[in-house]
């Protein structure tokens, strides 16, 4: 059909990492009602916690000599260090900086754990996909890409 | 537009090693999967066709005949094979995930009978997978 023939072939990886963390959705530029209205039982006040996953896609050349995008051990590695180190058995909001003045909603948790990752050397970071549940997900791609994807626009 | 996406599964085995690398390079960069005598995975395979439901069968593509073009194309090739030595079309590069990708996306792509192919993913475990579509191809399926 239209363009496909002679473009690029694009490749991307995924990787799925786990970790553990507790949260509550609180706002506080809203009145106690307020939060308890519009956040349901996530407002409870002592928090409760859920087995996140965390889907990483990069991009980039499939290097001839390794047949890689990039290594698995380096990606592994560095997401080790930015997200699952210092979010996995945690309190979101208690300890992780960007959480004390953001409400940590799955939505936001994408945009900090991309922010995190963006500075991967080793390829370029496509996306960040999050399950908060097996049946909640969230994604996002840098605030240029509209639809997931910069090939959107 | 609409996509459609079939699955299919197969098994097979694989080593990284690039002759052209010391055995210590080798075991550096690859790690147990430079393990000599190599190892294996199921793999899940998605492929994902692109195109408007043909107004009188209401199909993006027949899926008879995209199962057939799999099962020739890919079953045939790779499952339970060792897929350094018995796909040829692998010859002189490392089966990484993104490697098999591009080939099957390769042996694919010009034998889709209808529509057209969107996207390759293929799952060497469930934490791990590789894609491939064309650039200007969205994810979501619109052209740019």
């Amino acid at each position: 059909m239209t363009m496909s023939r002679g473009a690029e072939l694009k490749t991307e990886l995924g990787r799925r990492y786990r970790f553990a963390a507790s949260h509550r959705l609180h706002s506080a530029q809203m009145s106690d009602a307020e939060n308890a209205r519009i956040y349901g039982k996530c407002n409870n006040a002592c928090g409760h916690g859920h087995n996140y996953v965390v889907e990483v896609s990069i991009s980039g050349e499939v290097d001839p000599a390794t047949g890689m995008i990039a290594n698995l051990a380096d990606l592994d590695e560095f997401v080790a260090r930015e997200v699952i180190e210092p979010f996995d058995h945690r309190s979101l909001n208690e300890e992780v900086e960007a959480f004390r003045s953001e409400v940590p909603t799955t939505e936001n948790l994408c945009i900090e754990i991309y922010r995190r990752l963006k500075s991967f050397p080793k390829a370029k970071l496509e996306r960040v996909r999050v399950e908060e549940t097996s049946n909640n997900s969230f994604e996002y791609a840098g605030d240029e890409a509209v639809s997931g994807s910069d090939e959107a626009l | 537009m609409v996509l459609l996406t079939r699955k299919i599964e197969f098994s097979a085995s694989h080593r990284y090693n690039n002759p052209a690398l010391s055995p210590e390079e080798n075991l550096r960069v690859f790690g147990k999967c430079n393990n000599p005598h190599g190892h294996g995975h199921n793999y899940t395979l998605e492929v994902t066709v692109a195109g408007e439901p043909d107004p009188v069968t209401g199909m993006v593509v027949d899926l008879a005949d995209l199962k057939k073009i799999l099962e020739q194309e890919v079953m045939r090739r790779m499952d339970h094979r060792h897929l350094n030595f018995e796909v040829p079309e692998l010859a002189g590069q490392i089966p990484t995930c993104e490697n098999v990708a591009r080939v099957i996306w390769n042996l694919l792509e010009p034998k889709i009978p209808q529509g057209r192919l969107h996207r390759v993913r293929l799952y060497e475990s469930p934490d791990l997978f590789a894609d491939c579509y064309r650039n200007g191809a969205s994810r979501n399926g619109s052209a740019a």
